[in-house]
């Protein structure tokens, strides 16, 4: 394969990192926690996409917007029953705590609905590859791809021009003022996790697709990728998460290519730290100083 | 030598100026005011002095010693102490041990002696008890040793703060809005545990104050900062009748 | 000052009483291990016990006492024992057993306390949920790079490669020692419980101490508040860096004694799900405090084990309660609840309406 090749997939597997990323980055902007349960959302979403279209004959689209839906309520239940109740607590460790338990009890359903052994899963994109100056491009990175742009768009336009979106900006930069100015925090919190839920399923839909194994720890570590993603572009950032996730694909995929399958990950997690000490705030964020 | 000596003094935060070409200049032994409406700078002045921020030019001595740029903690060492406008105390220590953590650098044994309990480090535990229950007995704080400093009403807080900062024995004592909350009984009190400090223990101080009754109590001199720029400097006396001043803090008429 | 020497001494007596009960604990398990009580399953658990109260108590020091989250140590656990599993394995038989075992446990520990002091220099400047993240990528370098790393003696000395055992180039009679991802195979087991109960009593020792004392009031002054904390001279990096070193250090240590008890040790075993595994001991027995994180290992680590007649459920149920427990004792609003009733059952004791 063309060094070309590596980069459009390297791109593809980015634009997986990318929407996780972004649902991530909006979670974490406005409930300030890391969601350790976002890694699995996704793979509860490939698992309702792979029963919907491989055991009910569902058609891609329907199966994937079912999966978003169920994604969507779930991550929602998940913040409501888990979350909201620690939202003020003494430690922001026990939510902490409480998302990794969540990650575990979704792992250990999945295992217990869909057993153990992978299930191959069945590209939700069905069209020819295209051809690209003499390269054969796979039309599902293609589409993950354009995807991740659509998505990343029309996030940017919903939280700058929309009401509720602004209500998400208000109440990440400070709860109780946004409270106080009357707006419904609670709720905002609830969309942000619907949002970032039904991105997941997304995302998980997407990823199966290229890489075609399903087991119940498949979203586990790229959950963290994403969240390396988010970090890498700055927490809170829509477009950082992007290029973020981009930028991590491309980097796993060239190292893989080119340095050595095996310490890939090694190699971006390197570059996640590199990037932190150089610019702690990540490549688009904020630098916060402590008021004294 | 002036105890404390600022030249041209700025910093600016994105493109606004904070400060703008400070200076002051403090003898040794006094209690000197810096005063000036809310917004004026008085705080950022304090971060500049302490290295919690590194002004943008001038420079800062103290006793001599040009200590501009430098970090907090070796500010701390060459004799610069402060208490917080919005209280900082360590509130999940103790109130005993708030004050013996001002003491590290005087009542130094290393972390292996510490873990071994050697004689070294018995004997330095009961220096700093000893030490931090005298400095607690000068705010009436010694019955609270044991409390979490969490728990200690308000105004103790401040005092606790204060004793803290005194236990780093520094050459200079600043103090941010030190009667802050405090009932006019609680500050007339703090009036006079302040001075008693500072002849007590020999001490210059600087403090910002809101409570004009407080400043021209015990202050004998007074800079008025006003919009990050000196309005003027002196004797307390001149500088409170100064017209200038009652303009900046009553508006025109 | 009478009034503050009783509370000098109460430290020490509480501290007294740990070590105390944690000897009393002890002697009732080892006499029910000779006198047959104790199924093998259970005696399979003692020594993983050990280790896994040393890697609490020694995560409580950096999460608790120093106030910063990590989710590396199941990286520092791995170095120890990956440290000291080389040593032991090249130098079995040239040394005498007690001897050898004794320097691999410090070299467990100064391995651990290396990379904690190397990583720690360049990390500690984060705070929060990056130091988190950050702590667990190193993690998962140690790990992925541990999983390609190859090391083999011979009559030359050690050999070290990565990716290719064959680039070992190890003459006949050579020894592979450590194997990529098959890992180290064949290290003395050295590893008993009573040296188990040792390590975590000089653990203790370490750690209660260290607490009590001016560099540990250092430390915590530094995670009440920071700012403060440089306003009255307390170098920050320097103490976060010690806290952490030791952490890691203690860890490393605990990670020796894992490598003297196992006949294979890979690295698959020290994911972050090991760091995770670890923080929850540490937040259920109670952040900062040392002698919960004792009680929560105990329980947490022994009872799924004992439900591995479940399978299937096991770890269902183990997230189940995870949850759960998080919510009923950190939830204000389960905190308020709870307060209420024991209000009530107060009152009704008292026989007041």
């Amino acid at each position: 394969m063309s060094f070309f090749s590596y980069l459009i997939n390297g791109v593809g597997l980015g634009s997986v990192y990318a929407i996780i990323a972004l649902g991530y980055t909006m979670v974490y902007g406005i409930a300030k926690m890391l969601n350790f349960a976002h890694g699995d959302v996704i793979m509860i979403g490939a698992y309702i996409v792979f029963v919907a279209m491989t055991s009910l004959g569902i058609p891609a689209l329907p199966s994937l917007i079912v999966a978003m839906i169920f994604c969507l309520v779930l991550g929602v239940v998940i913040e409501k029953v888990a979350y909201r109740p620690l939202r003020n607590a003494a430690s922001k460790l026990a939510v902490l705590i409480t998302a990794i338990g969540v990650s575990y009890l979704l792992q250990n359903i999945a295992l217990l609905v869909f057993g153990p052994n992978p299930k191959s899963f069945s590209n939700i994109v069905k069209l020819p590859p295209v051809s690209i100056g003499g390269i054969n491009i796979s039309s599902t990175t293609l589409v993950t791809i354009a995807a991740s742009v659509v998505i990343m768009l029309v996030l940017t336009f919903f939280v700058k021009k929309t009401k509720p979106g602004q209500a998400m900006q208000a109440v990440s930069e400070d709860r109780g003022a946004a409270g106080l100015m009357g707006i419904n925090v609670n709720g905002t919190i609830s969309l942000t996790f619907a949002i970032g839920s039904a991105l997941a399923a997304v995302a998980g839909a997407l990823m199966c697709s290229s890489y075609p194994i399903l087991d119940p720890y498949t979203g586990s570590m790229p959950g963290i990728k994403a969240f390396v993603a988010a970090v890498f572009g700055g927490i809170g950032s829509i477009p950082g998460a992007m290029i973020g996730g981009i930028l991590l694909g491309i980097i796993e995929n060239l190292s893989k290519a080119y340095i050595s399958s095996q310490i890939a990950d090694a190699i971006v997690f390197a570059v996640l730290i590199i990037v932190l000490l150089v610019r702690p705030a990540g490549l688009f964020g904020k630098n916060v100083q402590e008021k004294v | 030598m002036a105890m404390l000596e600022v030249k041209h003094l700025s910093v600016s935060f994105g493109g606004l100026k904070a400060v703008d070409d400070f200076n002051m200049t403090i003898e040794g032994g006094e209690l000197y005011g810096l005063i000036g409406p809310n917004g004026a700078g008085k705080t950022t002045i304090f971060n500049l002095l302490t290295g919690v921020y590194k002004p943008t030019e001038g420079s800062i001595f103290l006793d001599g010693k040009n200590i501009t740029g430098m970090k907090t903690t070796a500010i701390n060492k060459a004799g610069i102490a402060r208490t917080f406008q919005n209280i900082r105390l360590f509130r999940q220590l103790s109130v005993l041990d708030n004050v013996k953590a001002g003491l590290h650098n005087r009542y130094a044994y290393s972390t292996l002696s510490g873990i071994f309990r050697t004689g070294r480090y018995r004997e330095m535990e009961k220096a700093m008890d000893e030490e931090a229950m005298r400095l607690l007995k000068v705010f009436d704080l010694d019955s609270y040793a044991e409390y979490q400093a969490d728990n200690l009403p308000y105004g103790q807080q401040r005092e606790l703060e204060i004793a803290r900062a005194l236990a780093t024995r520094p050459k200079l004592l600043l103090l941010d809005e030190p009667a802050a909350g405090m009932n006019p009984n609680e500050t007339k009190a703090l009036m006079e545990t302040i001075r008693f400090v500072r002849d007590e223990f020999h001490m210059t101080i600087l403090l910002i104050e809101h409570d004009m009754k407080l400043v021209s109590g015990i202050c004998e001199k007074l800079t008025v900062l006003n919009f990050g720029h000196v309005l003027t400097a002196g004797l307390t006396e001149e500088v409170l009748n100064d017209p200038e001043v009652v303009k900046a803090y009553l508006g025109e008429e | 000052m009478g009034k503050l020497k009783n509370s000098m001494r109460k430290i020490t007596k509480k501290n007294l009483m740990t070590y105390i009960c944690l000897a009393i604990g002890f002697v009732i398990i080892q006499s029910c291990s000779a006198g047959g009580l104790l199924t093998f399953q259970i005696k399979g658990l003692l020594v993983p016990v050990c280790i896994y109260i040393i890697c609490a108590v020694a995560l409580n020091l950096v999460v608790g006492i120093s106030g910063e989250l990590s989710l590396g140590h199941a990286g520092f656990l791995c170095l120890g024992a990956y440290g000291a599993a080389i040593f032991s394995k090249i130098t079995n038989g040239l040394i005498p057993d007690p001897i050898r075992f004794l320097l691999a446990l410090i070299i467990g520990a100064a391995v651990g306390a290396l990379f904690g002091f190397l990583i720690g220099i360049p990390v500690l400047r984060l705070n929060g949920d990056y130091l988190a993240i950050v702590t667990l990528a190193f993690c998962q370098i140690i790990q992925n790079l541990l999983n390609v790393f190859y090391i083999g003696v011979d009559k030359h000395g050690l050999h070290v490669a990565m990716q290719d055992p064959t680039k070992l180039e190890l003459e006949e009679g050579g020894q592979v020692i450590v194997k990529g991802a098959q890992g180290i195979t064949g290290t003395p087991k050295d590893a008993n419980f009573i040296i188990g109960i040792i390590l975590v009593f000089i653990t203790l020792f370490i750690v209660l101490n260290l607490i009590d004392s001016r560099t540990g009031r250092a430390i915590m002054a530094i995670r009440d508040n920071r700012i403060a904390a440089e306003s009255i001279g307390i170098d920050v990096t320097k103490h976060k860096l010690l806290a952490f070193t030791i952490s890691a250090g203690l860890v490393g240590m605990a990670g020796a004694l894992y490598s003297h008890n196992l006949a294979t040790l890979t690295v698959a075993k020290f994911d972050y799900n090991t760091s995770i595994l670890i923080l929850v001991f540490v937040v259920l027995g109670g952040i900062g405090n040392i002698r919960g994180s004792i009680i929560a290992t105990v329980i947490l680590y022994v009872l799924p084990e004992l439900l591995r007649g479940l399978q299937t459920y096991r770890m269902l149920i183990y997230a189940i309660v995870l949850i759960v427990i998080m919510l009923f004792s950190w939830a204000p609003g389960a905190i308020a609840f709870r307060q209420r009733i024991m209000e009530r059952l107060k009152n009704r004791g008292k026989g007041v309406q």
